[in-house]
């Protein structure tokens, strides 16, 4: 009747994990009950739950991803405690078959379940904005890309408290991860929530680039856009074709899994190189989908804050549609050590060198941007410099192991890992955090607090070489990855800097969850009244903030790039032609929330092999998108004069925030 | 349907002619059934030489595709459908590359690596 | 997306990338088309994954030994004529004429029928002659290539009945339209997937 789930899927006999789900469940039920007592369901479900406003989604995807650092993070936290301890004979307070769940659970989880929503997160709130729009493409699928994306989640963490997680690295290589080997439930919690979370990321993609190809303001032509926007249009690009090989790649070891197919078992003909082949053919463009909406960020925080023009548009744009070709072209650096030969391993090095030529292109760009520029240490240049400084040496460590002959030593060394980690916090986190520093005040209406967010650079930065760098030095050592435990005391105390390391970073992350208080409750002093807290030159700081939902009043004219510094100095930045019209706002609607909660029951089902269950989700599922399919009412009409008065009382605050003094 | 006034190009799989662009998907099968023939004549016939009979075969079936996407979905490189060129050029980029690069890399693999059934023999 | 925006400019001199927002048939239409090009790619996953693991038969029987051709060349014509009636229900659509819509439509779904009757025996003989998916990779790999094409012809065809559906119900508005559309692109890229599965896996079978 259920399947494999009985009630010795609960881990009783752990107390760690025991512990920590009474507090979580505490702390969650507590919150809920709050949210109640405040009446703010109602509002919650209205204004957060059903939105399709890009803006109310960003957020939200923001939300997912800081949620999901913590957890995330305490895995990490729980692996540098151990290597510290275990060495020599010591065994360290994590047995393996513990251990190997953490370090599985740390890499999905940080990729799929903090860079990704960070990164979707952030085009999502900034590219309508800036292509002068009043929404992406498809505002519903919007909502139904990041329900899915939190169904997987509340699937792995879920897989915590009720079974058990993969213990097979955060790419599940066959054979440990097919059924003979890994017979217990915790692939299965990996495979669905990634298939399902896939899915929206996939359409997420979809909607994306088609808002960027065929929505922008009148007179934004390419050559107009923001650079965000080329960064964001080269990454879903990506996440269109890569994809979609994860989601056949995944299904066909769920097949395997399943169904006993032989796609990449030992026996009966398969042959689980494939299945690396593959599942590489999705990982590499995968990275290039985290970087280059951070690249993104850097290039507009970095010409906002130096008061110029970003340098060499027009090679920073090649540069990007280069890295976005080529991230196709280098896939096997991920495996050189499996036996391909000197042939193949040679043509993929060299491809692998080739796609450092138009990030260096990138990284001097910036350089020249910031040079002879009135720079303003704003928290977000902190987090720009600090990223162009780590982000290189990370690169510079990623062409040492493309050289194939090298990779054979260091392959799944502790190099290897210092460099990955390298180059996604110094990019991807850094990026993250500018962002979010950049771009609080026109989601919220008030800056972060900025001495709190120097602070938090400084733990990072601080923390990630404290971190990492000794890294480097135990993977040249021969430390591996994936290592509970070493016999050479020599290693110990480079682990124990580490782990100090880790402790700084997780300082650094107390401290956000600070600031994010402490300017909550500054906000009046910290307000931004003219939406354009930095005197920026896109077209997101000409609405207030945070911006109305239908963005924009007036849907701007562009001439150039920059197109709002343009207007500012032209001093047009809020002519119209003809006065405000009626404004149709598409209407919100359940269908993301309710397709995630039976893609949920579905994958739940699935993962324990309950069929009536699985049937019952898949039906549901069906009904909600049938339901839908018949909906003609789509759209609120918002009249113009509502829209008229509130431009009207926005231009007045703005206008006395000016003569207030702005800084 | 003036593409003329189109913001952005048109849609994929719209006609020039519109509603009167029936000829085409007449035209298309035309093309496309003698190619279909010729695939499965290409298959079992002894009169080519065996060695080129994949490279005929992946020639019709080609050939086919581009009779699908030109007479069926209307894609061809008129600048109101560069979007709609450029995406399928990107798609089947991407397609060559998983496949034939797939293809390449497992058959080094294969040829210089033991194959699981054989390790499986040699192990205790 | 307002209705009482001012209009956007049109004359033709204009390059098409800077005259604003493209309309809700557009911008609906591009975004089917990257789906199904997305769809192509994870076809071109299991392409390639059958052509690596086609000679892994592990002792089983082979791909020359099972396939039958005039059997594929049967569901290669009804597919193909299915697109072509397909094309011509679009145009049914386009012209509002509901008779010429359901005539055309209903014959495609027709074809469709067949195509996924002929494979569905196929596929059953195959496994109660000991040739399931789960006895090589080989195996395996067909199935799964051939099964994934079928499934979305079989998705097609229940989208295909859910839109005479909504035709009867909601009439040609906008939206219904727009559906129908994307589903005329859909079924063809289908037909254009299926041109590769053939070739590759019944004649490239020797």
């Amino acid at each position: 009747m259920f399947g494999r789930l009985s009630w010795a899927a609960i881990p009783f006999d752990q107390p760690i994990i025991m512990g920590t789900g009474a507090v979580l469940g505490m702390v969650l039920f507590t919150v809920l009950l709050l949210i109640g007592r405040k009446g703010a369901w109602p509002y919650l479900w209205r204004e957060w739950i059903t939105s399709v406003d890009h803006k109310r989604i960003g957020v939200m995807y923001m939300i997912l991803g800081l949620v999901m650092l913590i957890r995330g993070f305490s895995d990490a936290i729980m692996m540098r405690t151990q290597l510290a301890i275990a060495a020599g004979h010591a065994k360290g307070y994590l047995p393996p078959e513990h251990y190997d769940q953490v370090f599985t659970a740390h890499g999905t989880i940080m990729i799929f379940f903090v860079a990704m929503p960070f990164v979707v997160g952030l085009m999502n709130f900034a590219v309508p904005l800036q292509l002068g729009v009043r929404d992406v493409a498809f505002p519903k699928l919007n909502s139904v890309s990041f329900w899915l994306t939190a169904s997987g989640v509340l699937l792995v963490n879920l897989s915590l408290f009720v079974g058990e997680f993969a213990r097979t690295g955060w790419l599940a290589y066959p054979p440990l991860s097919e059924l003979a080997y890994s017979p217990g439930v915790g692939v299965d919690y990996y495979l669905w929530s990634l298939q399902l979370s896939g899915v929206g990321t996939l359409l997420a993609g979809i909607n994306l680039t088609t808002t960027i190809l065929k929505m922008r303001a009148p007179g934004m032509g390419y050559s107009r856009m923001p650079i965000f926007c080329w960064t964001a249009l080269a990454s879903n690009l990506l996440i269109v074709a890569a994809f979609p090989v994860l989601t056949a790649t995944f299904a066909m070891l769920l097949l395997d899994r399943y169904c006993d197919f032989h796609f990449f078992t030992n026996e009966l003909g398969g042959n689980p190189m494939m299945y690396i082949n593959l599942i590489w053919i999705w990982g590499h463009p995968e990275v290039y989908i985290l970087i280059l909406p951070a690249f993104g960020v850097f290039s507009e925080v970095v010409a906002t804050f130096s008061g110029k023009p970003l340098f060499g548009y027009r090679s920073m744009v090649l540069a990007t549609m280069a890295i976005c070709i080529l991230s196709f072209m280098v896939w096997l650096h991920h495996f050189f050590t499996m036996g391909a030969g000197a042939d193949v391993n040679g043509f993929f090095g060299i491809m692998t060198m080739i796609i450092a030529v138009p990030t260096g292109v990138k990284v001097f760009n910036w350089l020249f941007t910031l040079y002879g520029g009135r720079i303003q240490y704003t928290v977000p240049i902190y987090w720009t410099i600090g990223f162009i400084i780590t982000f290189v040496i990370g690169g510079m460590t990623g062409v040492l192991m493309a050289i194939p002959p090298a990779d054979f030593v260091l392959h799944n060394s502790l190099f290897l890992i210092a460099h990955f980690h390298n180059v996604a916090i110094g990019g991807v986190v850094f990026g993250a955090m500018a962002g979010y520093t950049y771009w609080f005040p026109k989601a919220f209406g008030f800056k972060l607090n900025e001495r709190l967010g120097k602070a938090i650079f400084w733990c990072w930065f601080i923390g990630f070489y404290l971190a990492f760098m000794p890294l480097y030095a135990l993977g040249l050592m021969g430390a591996t990855r994936r290592m509970q435990h070493y016999p050479d005391t020599h290693w110990q105390p480079l682990m124990l800097v580490a782990l100090a390391g880790a402790v700084v970073i997780l300082l650094g992350i107390v401290l956000t969850a600070v600031q994010l208080a402490v300017s909550i409750r500054q906000r009046h002093v910290e307000r931004d009244c003219s939406g354009d807290p930095w005197n920026g030159r896109t077209l997101e700081w000409s609405v207030p903030s945070p911006p109305p939902p239908w963005n924009f009043t007036h849907i701007p004219d562009v001439q150039r790039t920059d197109a709002y510094w343009q207007m500012k100095k032209e001093g047009n930045a809020a002519t119209a032609s003809a006065g405000p019209f009626d404004m149709y706002v598409p209407r919100n609607s359940p269908v993301g929330i309710l397709l995630a909660f039976f893609a949920v029951i579905s994958g739940f089902a699935l993962i324990w092999r309950i069929d009536w269950l699985a049937a019952l989700g898949l039906v549901g599922a069906v009904v909600v998108v049938l339901r839908e399919a018949w909906k003609t009412d789509l759209e609120i009409c918002v009249p113009a004069e509502r829209v008229a008065a509130f431009a009207h009382s926005h231009d007045v605050a703005a206008r006395a925030s000016v003569d207030g003094g702005r800084s | 349907m003036n593409s003329h006034l189109q913001a952005q190009g048109t849609v994929p799989g719209v006609d020039a002619r519109g509603v009167h662009g029936g000829r085409s998907y007449l035209i298309g099968l035309l093309c496309a059934v003698p190619l279909t023939v010729a695939s499965f004549w290409a298959a079992t016939t002894s009169l080519v030489y065996p060695p080129a009979v994949p490279v005929l075969l992946a020639a019709l079936a080609i050939a086919q595709m581009g009779v699908h996407v030109a007479f069926f979905l209307h894609i061809s490189s008129a600048p109101d459908q560069t979007n709609n060129f450029l995406a399928l050029a990107f798609g089947v980029f991407v397609t060559a590359l998983v496949v034939f690069g797939s293809m390449m890399i497992m058959a080094h693999l294969n040829h210089n690596m033991m194959s699981m059934d054989e390790l499986t023999k040699i192990q205790r | 997306m307002s209705a009482a925006d001012p209009a956007l400019p049109t004359e033709i001199g204009i390059p098409l990338s800077l005259r604003g927002a493209a309309t809700i048939r557009v911008v609906a239409g591009f975004g089917f088309w990257l789906f199904l090009l997305s769809d192509i790619i994870l076809f071109a996953a299991l392409f390639a994954t059958y052509s690596v693991l086609s000679s892994s038969t592990a002792g089983g029987p082979t791909a020359a030994e099972l396939f039958d051709k005039k059997h594929v060349f049967l569901e290669t014509m009804c597919l193909l004529a299915s697109s072509v009636t397909c094309g011509f229900g679009s145009l049914a659509v386009q012209r509002t004429d509901a008779r010429a819509m359901y005539l055309w439509m209903a014959t495609t779904f027709v074809l469709g029928v067949c195509f996924v009757a002929m494979e569905g025996r196929e596929f059953a003989g195959m496994v109660a002659s000991g040739a399931g998916p789960s006895h090589s990779a080989f195996l395996s790999a067909f199935f799964t290539l051939v099964g994934t094409h079928g499934l979305h012809v079989s998705l097609g065809l229940v989208w295909l009945v859910i839109m005479l559906l909504q035709a009867t119900t909601l009439g040609f508005q906008p939206m219904v339209s727009r559906r129908f559309f994307s589903f005329g692109l859909f079924w063809h890229a289908l037909d254009i997937v299926w041109i590769g599965v053939f070739t590759i896996v019944y004649l490239g079978a020797r």
